[in-house]
């Protein structure tokens, strides 16, 4: 209702005004702001902002653990608050970590390490400002190798976080 | 896809003798108590036809000396398109329990007492008469009987069929005879489910438990892990990565419907149905790390069912429902450990070695097959739990995923040998040895379906 008042009140107002005989016309300001057209691209999504192209770069959107281990690296600190600081410039920007884990065990057991250190990831981004609901840890246990032979090199780059943002 | 577990009729006919069943069973014991060591192979003959790669089987580590049994061809099997006594025969000797004397062109019609003395004489201690009689309506009906060689006649069955219905008659008919001969029910007439991966594309099949007249249920770029099969065996609960995160569905195999059981914020998977088929226990991360949540069904109600700091996963219920076993990292290595339903604390299962992971307790309760590493190598192991005494059962490096048989008397698991994956089969005494392997595909996650009334 109250939004429906405003405007009839102010053309009762501006009736009231416009006593003289001469009609004037004048352009001003606040009609060019009707007039106008400011345009809108989806394009490249309705996101929170543009994707530094920084984040496709493989060695910074990975993150590595140790054998057994779900314990951030130093090696891993500067990627992590690189992307921690990308959230938080991006408030509604939302990101996936994928948690990973090399292909020894039962595949189930696997699906739990990869999420635990999904997990290690997600807390070290909020430790850093992220807010949490802008972050999903999820695991993809053994089942996305990124390296397929039996070897430690193998192992060793398998098991990994990566960090999976929506175009 | 028509639902194949059409039931047939299956009723007993006169039992003359009541033969009792363990003098025969105890018969087949000490016939494996001689076992030479000498392993024998035998390659059953299940070449691939059609668009689908049938699974081979090949069966190891039986003695020389097995219990001796004739089932000749059913008198007026020719009537019939397929052969239903070939596949009676083959499932019996694939049990890695019988050796099937051959007596063809013979055949022994149900109607008429067998010679006994003479099939004595050709070395057999069993002989089942068998007769396709009578057809009405494209059905067809089988007449059997089973006679002891020295006790006379023990059994008898009459199973009604159509053609089509060829093999699954032949395994309801191998599942009767090994009741009969063993005491313990048959496993024949049941299905499994497993994962085909075929370069980028995965498949859930499910194939008869030979490995024969496979249909794959479902196609999926990414992969499909813990297929789980409901007690009624219609549906097959299973996780799916094709949104890339672990998902819960459950899929009814007759219409091809599925749907999503689980999906919350993180991960969900490990999929295990309450023998009442009405609830699930699954893992969700949405509170943090993996833990054992119950949700019902339809998607409803998950509530946590424990709290742990680490890691629980893998939960397997007990047969009667009232406890579940799981894996959890809980005392620093991955252990398995039995949680009661009703409530209280978790007992500790496992106490040997730094890993035994995925618990899987056999139907009739008494054993629980599960996945320890031995020396570096992955294997599967069966621990009584009565006894508590565990045996080591395979020998190889990367053995997983064990699923006992409905009768808890075989355990199928998946393996690795030249870099492809295949299913194998071993018996809980380790003595007989079954390997299932698609030609050119990597096969895993099998999972043995229930006993269909």
């Amino acid at each position: 209702m109250k939004k429906l008042l405003l405007p009839s009140l102010l053309i009762l107002a501006l009736g009231a005004c416009g006593t003289t005989q001469e009609e004037t016309a004048a352009v001003t300001d606040a009609d060019s702001q009707q007039t106008g057209v400011k345009p809108v691209d989806v394009t490249r999504g309705t996101g929170p902002g543009d994707l530094p192209a920084w984040v496709n770069d493989p060695s910074r959107n990975s993150v590595f653990f140790d054998y057994d281990s779900f314990v951030i690296r130093s090696d891993a600190r500067p990627i992590i608050d690189a992307h921690a600081q990308l959230l938080a410039q991006q408030p509604t920007r939302k990101v996936t970590i994928q948690g990973n884990a090399d292909e020894r065990g039962s595949r189930e057991y696997n699906l739990a390490l990869g999420q635990k250190r999904a997990e290690a990831v997600r807390s070290a981004l909020r430790r850093q400002g992220a807010n949490d609901m802008q972050i999903e840890a999820v695991s993809l246990g053994k089942e996305h190798p990124r390296c397929t032979a039996s070897t430690e090199t193998c192992y060793a780059e398998n098991r990994r976080g990566d960090f999976v943002y929506l175009r | 896809m028509s639902k194949i577990h059409v039931l047939s009729i299956i009723r007993l006919l006169s039992t003359h003798y009541a033969m009792n069943n363990i003098t025969i069973f105890s018969r087949i014991r000490t016939v494996f108590g001689s076992l030479s060591r000498l392993a024998c192979t035998l390659l059953l003959a299940c070449l691939a036809a059609g668009a689908h790669a049938q699974l081979d089987i090949t069966v190891t580590g039986s003695g020389e000396r097995l219990f001796p049994l004739i089932v000749p061809i059913f008198e007026n099997e020719g009537s019939l398109p397929n052969s239903v006594s070939e596949v009676v025969r083959a499932d019996l000797e694939r049990s890695g329990l019988f050796r099937l004397i051959d007596i063809s062109p013979l055949t022994l019609p149900e109607s008429r007492p067998p010679d006994l003395a003479a099939m004595t004489a050709r070395g057999a201690h069993a002989v089942v008469t068998a007769s396709v009689v009578g057809s009405s309506g494209g059905r067809h009906e089988i007449r059997l009987r089973l006679f002891d060689t020295t006790r006379g006649e023990i059994g008898g069955m009459s199973i009604q069929m159509s053609p089509a219905q060829y093999r699954l008659t032949g395994h309801r008919i191998a599942d009767y005879i090994y009741e009969k001969l063993t005491g313990i029910p048959g496993y024949f007439s049941t299905r499994i489910a497993y994962v085909v991966k075929n370069s980028q594309r995965y498949e859930l099949h499910i194939a008869d438990s030979d490995g024969m007249n496979p249909q794959p249920a479902l196609r999926s770029p990414e992969s499909i892990i813990s297929p789980k099969w409901s007690p009624d065996g219609e549906q097959l609960a299973y996780v799916s990565f094709e949104a890339r995160k672990p998902v819960i569905y459950i899929h009814t195999l007759a219409t091809g419907q599925r749907r999503v059981l689980a999906n919350f914020k993180g991960s969900n998977s490990a999929p295990a149905w309450a023998p009442d088929g009405r609830r699930l226990a699954v893992v969700l991360t949405k509170d943090g790390l993996s833990q054992i949540y119950l949700i019902n069904a339809d998607g409803s109600g998950a509530r946590r069912l424990m709290t742990s700091s680490g890691i629980d996963t893998e939960p397997a219920w007990s047969p009667d429902g009232s406890s579940i076993y799981f894996t959890s990292d809980r005392g620093g290595s991955p252990q398995i450990y039995r949680f009661n339903v009703a409530g209280g604390g978790a007992d500790r299962i496992t106490f040997e070695g730094s890993y035994n992971v995925t618990p899987r307790p056999s139907p009739d309760g008494k054993k629980l097959t599960f996945m320890t590493r031995h020396d570096g190598h992955f294997r599967i192991a069966v621990l009584d739990l009565a006894s508590r005494q565990t045996t080591i059962l395979t020998d190889s490096s990367r053995d997983e995923s064990p699923s006992f048989a409905p009768n808890s008397n075989m355990i199928l698991y998946a393996t690795v040998a030249g870099g492809k994956g295949m299913l194998s089969a071993v018996s809980v005494d380790g003595q007989i040895k079954q390997r299932l392997s698609i030609q050119a595909a990597d096969v895993r996650e099998p999972a043995w379906g229930p006993l269909l009334k």
